[in-house]
């Protein structure tokens, strides 16, 4: 479904990423772990087209995407719940979510999508007309993931989504993505939370320093010493 | 001073701020959203102006009647100047694109010389020097009155577009969190020419309309451009209520000032009204604080 064949991406003179490969097939939940400043996030940037690879190449569905703009890739399926949720914050919530919906892959079924997503989160359809600034943490990651959702994306590509929240909602978080999974969704997860994406991961990638280091299946890397050690503290 | 005198000069004031409004929202629409401050804000209005008044030399056309095709004039010219030549400076420091935004004032004005001439040029319509009489003491210009209500028409289409259509909520988005708008797939340079496009639109319209009520020439625009910032800095910088407010108020301040002392110290009210904001409310009237 998605490839991402030696791309290298650069901030001015300094490089986030190098020779990145990387390949996600449909239905899958992939995990990418790595500490702070691994390149996780800009490899998220890279996917989205909001960052663009120096070097090398991106497909999606046999499509090569590394030069589109992020609207193109969104129109393509892509749909990402970036990290720090990047909500509108004075805009109401009803709003954020018609935001979701603006590409037009998403415009003929926004009704029905945003039923769904209503009835996912009942909070956000009680709160609709409330400024999305004044949600907690919690409640604007649910308006995060519900407004990639109304984009009716086909891959969703998660960026720290337990960050900064309490450790119910991170569980809810979590069930969600597995849910979301079951109804048919390929997802990428960037997490710091190593031990649950891994579990809950077909395949993972390590990130260290702008390189792939390791590459396995959810359950090695649980069990491989290095990663353990690194990002597990065991 | 009776109190008439003083209730007609607060009328007049308050029309005359509307207008001021209308103008400062093109000012703070584009600083709103795209962050940059259109140092050729004036300039741009003055092209409406001149526009209105060929229109106007050519065609017997009221310059109310002018409004929709300068809108549509300058609509263009504001979405080919944000795409093709301001969006190359979005990236370097607010000083370099301050440069752009002044050297482009300075093309306009001295174009408008050269076709123009430097010259005031005044409009003469048939209600020019009619009036509305309310009661035996409050005369309002028709003129003053007509442009007012243009003013607000279109100051409240344009608050209707940003809050319920499709494409003003988006561009709103961009202001708001502009990573966020990337995230959701929003063609983001498209939604920046279309902003800029329509604060130039609304500087095309306030021009068509200020020419009602003062003679045109190039030198206007430098004026007006500061006045705009006034205004906006008084209501709060990018909030589009605040604009008119801000436009409300100076026109009120002016016109008390030409009738306590004389006309010529206008300009030292505003900027006395201004410092005074800045003093105690230094985000504006409307503005939000930032921390």
């Amino acid at each position: 479904m998605l490839k991402v064949e030696n791309v290298d991406l650069y901030y001015g003179d300094a490089q986030a990423l190098e020779d990145i490969n990387l390949h996600v097939d449909e239905g899958e939940i992939i995990a990418i772990i790595g500490a702070n400043g691994a390149g996780k996030t800009s490899l998220i940037k890279a996917i989205a087209g909001i960052h663009t690879p120096s070097k090398g190449s991106i497909e999606f569905r046999d499509k090569d995407i590394t030069r589109l703009q992020s609207s193109a890739i969104c129109e393509l399926g892509v749909g990402q719940v970036a990290e720090g949720r990047q909500i509108f914050p004075s805009m109401s919530v009803l709003e954020n979510l018609e935001m979701g919906a603006v590409i037009k892959r998403a415009r003929a079924k926004e009704k029905e999508t945003l039923d769904q997503v209503f009835e996912m989160y009942p909070i956000l359809k009680e709160r609709q007309s409330q400024a999305a600034g004044t949600l907690s943490g919690g409640e604007q990651q649910m308006l995060a993931i519900g407004r990639c959702l109304m984009g009716q994306p086909d891959l969703i590509m998660f960026d720290e989504p337990s960050l900064g929240l309490a450790p119910a909602i991170v569980q809810e978080v979590f069930r969600t993505i597995h849910q979301l999974n079951d109804a048919g969704l390929t997802v990428i997860l960037v997490e710091q939370n190593v031990a649950v994406s891994l579990k809950l991961a077909n395949r993972a990638y390590v990130l260290e320093n702008g390189h792939m280091t390791l590459e396995g299946s959810g359950e090695e890397l649980l069990h491989d010493d290095r990663v353990r050690q690194a990002y597990m503290g065991l | 001073m009776d109190f008439w005198t003083l209730a007609n000069a607060l009328a007049t004031g308050l029309l005359t701020g509307l207008v001021y409004g209308l103008s400062a929202l093109g000012l703070s629409v584009i600083f709103g959203v795209i962050r940059i401050v259109n140092f050729a804000h004036g300039e741009i209005m003055v092209m409406g102006m001149f526009f209105a008044l060929i229109m106007f030399r050519w065609l017997g056309l009221d310059p109310l009647l002018s409004i929709p095709l300068a809108a549509a004039i300058l609509f263009v010219f504001g979405y080919f100047l944000q795409s093709t030549v301001i969006s190359r400076v979005a990236h370097l420091p607010d000083h370099m694109q301050f440069l752009l935004l002044a050297a482009l004032a300075v093309m306009i004005v001295n174009a408008c010389l050269l076709i123009f001439g430097p010259d005031p040029q005044a409009i003469n319509i048939s209600y020019s020097f009619d009036s509305f009489d309310i009661g035996e003491n409050l005369i309002i210009d028709k003129s003053r009155a007509y442009a007012a209500i243009a003013a607000v028409a279109i100051s409240g289409l344009l608050l209707g577009f940003f809050k319920y259509s499709r494409t003003g909520k988006a561009i709103r988005a961009c202001a708001d969190n502009y990573l966020g708008a990337q995230v959701v797939g929003l063609k983001v340079s498209h939604l920046y020419a279309l902003t800029f496009g329509i604060g130039a639109a609304v500087l095309g319209a306030a021009g068509c309309v200020l020419l009602l009520l003062i003679e045109v020439h190039p030198y206007l625009a430098p004026g007006y451009t500061l006045l705009a910032f006034v205004i906006v800095i008084i209501g709060g910088l990018g909030s589009m209520t605040g604009a008119l407010v801000g436009g409300i108020l100076i026109g009120m301040s002016e016109a008390l000032a030409a009738i306590i002392f004389q006309p010529s110290m206008k300009s030292a009210f505003s900027f006395g009204l201004l410092i005074l904001v800045l003093l105690l409310r230094p985000q504006g009237l409307m503005g939000k604080s930032v921390k």
